[in-house]
This record gives structure tokens, C-alpha cells and sequence, in this order.
């Protein structure tokens, strides 16, 4: 049973900090609850129709199709996700006055709120489809304690949401100053990580090299199975020995996605202009 | 221009050639043969056959590898390549019983 719960802890755990950071940030978009729970809706009827597929997925492209669909949404997620960093460096301050009402500022607002679906039900499809499938494993495999190793899993699966839940409420608290800065470095960390899995999954496919594998090795003083090592792998990507390639895909994306906020944010003239023409 | 870009486009198929095959299978939730000997500084390809009705995470820390294998089907895993050790996996779903080691010689 224990077990159980640690490993749908796990799962749950890395889609809840997405999402707890997530909806933080958006704090101040309107109905942004609802796009929220939509997603989040969405993500789990994905996750069991993706589990019942996972046979048919692995066989494509010659048997690399898993990593090659998983690649695809984490790298879809790490776009969403600049995207939405770029654009709160433009709107953020707007939307934080309560000046909501400016047309344009709202057509954006929904686009946002698009944008927010898919990362939240891309979330949670990724992780979701794994429980799903680890659950009906135990469920079929007929061992006479399934019950108990079921409500490991919603005892893994509560304190996962509990610790997103935390962590969000945790961010509401910080002042709103620095709010933006704060969320939006939290964001940028969490798309470069899953910039950096996303690789993780072409170089298991074999489709990109490796380059240096590994890059380093602290798995002995920070193994990825303690809680410190999973948070920081669900928050900045943190890797124990990660490929070379990895930290490719993770400065590349930390600095394309930095180097967006800054222009966006040089050019808020340009920006009032549009919205009074 | 284009004989430049030509033995870049052949790349691939000099590699593929160059993937020796090993196979694991998973019988009642146990690796067979639990210990693989692979050689050293070569990139292998893995093939694990799921011989249960029941799904598989393939996972291994030290190899840096995790691929779910559904019940009665087969998964391709590239490794390597790799210095010389050993490197143990398991099976996340039923790590009580599957567990394994590559030694990489």
C-alpha cells in the first residue's frame, strides 16, 4: 500500500506544482477557475483513453512512438508556456491595475485562456495516463490486497494535490510587487525543464545524439527518488545525470523565452498605441 | 552544395547498422535474464518483451531510461553508450519482484 502511494504520489505530485504555479500566476485573469477546471477535465478523460491506447502509441514510428508523443507534448507545453510568460510580461501590469475592460486586453485574455487549457490538460494527461495505467495493472493483476493498494493510491493522489495546493497558496502570499517576477521565473524554470525531458525522451529514441552522457552524476548527493530531488525535477527540471543535449534544450529554451519577456517589455509604447487606434 | 549534405543523410543508416540488439523478456513480473551483459562504449538497442497481461514501466535511474510497456507487447529502448558497471533497473510497477542489472564489459 505504501508503495502505491509513493508512486502515484509521484505523478500526481508534478502535475499538481504545474498547475498550482499555473493558476497562480494567472490570479488576475477573469474566469480563468473555469478554463482551469475545464483543462483539468479534459487532461483526465485524455489520460484514460490515452492508457487504453498505450500498446497501439509504443508501436508507432517502430516502436518509439512513446517517447515520440511524449516529446511532442512537452514540447507543445514548453511553447504554451512561453507564450503565456511573454505575453504576462506585457499585460501583467495592465491586468494587475484592474484595467480590464480595454477591448484588446480581453481578446487577449481569451487566447490566454486557451492557452491555459492546454497546458493544464496536457499536464495532466501526461502524468494522468501513467497512474491510470499503474492502477488498472493492480486492479487486474488479481492480488487479494487491490483494495488496499487502491487506497494507497488516493492517499498518493491527495497529498500530491495537497502539496500543488500549498504551493499556490503560498504564491498568492507574495506580495504583489513581486509577484510577476516570481511566477513568471517559475515559469520559465518549468518550460525549460520540460525542454530539457522532452530531449531526455528524442534521445531515447535515438533520434537525437546524446552528446555527453552524462553530463554529471549527483546522484549520490541528491538522488531523484528523495522528495528534495523530485520537487526540484517537477520545478527547474532537475536532472541527476542528464545527457548533454538535456542542457541544450534547457539554455536554449531559459534564454529564447527570457529574451521574449525582455523585448515584449521594451515595447509597451508600441503596445498603448494599438490599443487606442 | 548537395555533396556536402550527402554522407550527412547517411549518418543514420551507419548507426542503425551499428545497433546491436539485446532482448529482455518480463515473465510473471520478473526480468529474464535478470542480469544482461552489454559491451562498454557502444550504443545498444534494448528490446523488452512484456510477456504479462498486466503493463510495465521500464525505469532506471542510473541508465536515465523509463518506458511504459503495455501487457503482451514489446518496447525498443536505445542505451549507451555506456562506460564500464553495472547499472540496475526495475519494473515501477511491480518493483518488489522486478529487478535487474546491465553490466556494461
Amino acid at each position: 500500500m505504501f508503495g502505491t502511494a509513493i508512486i502515484v504520489f509521484r505523478e500526481v505530485l508534478e502535475a499538481a506544482l504545474i498547475i498550482g504555479i499555473i493558476t497562480a500566476a494567472t490570479r488576475d485573469i477573469p474566469n480563468r477557475s473555469r478554463w482551469i477546471s475545464a483543462g483539468l477535465l479534459l487532461g483526465l478523460l485524455g489520460s484514460a483513453i490515452l492508457a487504453g491506447f498505450t500498446e497501439q502509441i509504443s508501436e508507432l514510428a517502430s516502436g518509439i512512438g512513446q517517447e515520440l508523443f511524449n516529446a511532442v507534448i512537452l514540447g507543445t507545453a514548453v511553447l504554451m508556456l512561453a507564450w503565456h510568460n511573454i505575453w504576462m510580461a506585457s499585460h501583467g501590469a495592465e491586468l494587475a491595475e484592474g484595467a480590464r475592460n480595454v477591448g484588446k486586453a480581453i481578446q487577449d485574455g481569451t487566447k490566454e485562456c486557451s492557452v491555459l487549457l492546454a497546458v493544464v490538460g496536457i499536464t495532466v494527461l501526461r502524468e494522468g495516463s501513467e497512474t491510470v495505467l499503474f492502477l488498472y495493472s493492480i486492479v487486474t493483476s488479481g492480488q487479494a490486497d487491490s483494495s488496499a493498494l487502491l487506497i494507497g493510491g488516493a492517499v498518493g493522489m491527495i497529498a500530491g494535490v495537497v502539496v500543488g495546493y500549498t504551493l499556490y497558496k503560498g504564491l498568492l502570499r507574495i506580495p504583489m510587487r513581486w509577484f510577476f517576477t516570481a511566477t513568471s521565473l517559475l515559469v520559465l524554470l518549468l518550460a525549460a525543464g520540460m525542454a530539457s525531458q522532452a530531449a531526455h525522451y528524442l534521445i531515447q529514441a535515438d533520434l537525437i545524439p546524446a552528446l555527453i552522457s552524462p553530463m554529471w552524476d549527483t546522484s549520490a548527493a541528491l538522488p531523484e527518488k528523495s522528495i528534495l530531488g523530485l520537487l526540484l525535477h517537477s520545478l527547474i527540471g532537475y536532472d541527476a545525470r542528464p545527457a548533454g543535449m538535456q542542457l541544450v534544450f534547457y539554455m536554449i529554451t531559459l534564454v529564447a523565452i527570457a529574451a521574449g519577456m525582455k523585448w515584449t517589455n521594451y515595447r509597451p509604447t508600441a503596445n498603448k498605441l494599438e490599443a487606442v487606434v | 552544395m548537395k555533396y556536402i549534405f550527402t554522407p550527412i543523410l547517411l549518418l543514420p543508416l551507419l548507426t542503425f547498422a551499428a545497433d546491436e540488439t539485446f532482448t529482455i523478456q518480463i515473465k510473471n513480473h520478473r526480468f529474464e535474464p535478470a542480469e544482461l551483459t552489454i559491451p562498454a562504449g557502444k550504443k545498444i538497442k534494448l528490446l523488452v518483451e512484456n510477456m504479462d497481461a498486466t503493463p510495465e514501466e521500464f525505469e532506471s535511474h542510473e541508465l536515465n531510461r523509463e518506458k511504459i510497456i503495455a501487457g503482451n507487447s514489446k518496447a525498443t529502448i536505445y542505451i549507451g553508450p555506456l562506460s564500464q558497471g553495472k547499472y540496475p533497473f526495475f519494473g515501477e510497477f511491480n518493483e518488489a519482484t522486478a529487478q535487474g542489472t546491465i553490466i556494461a564489459k
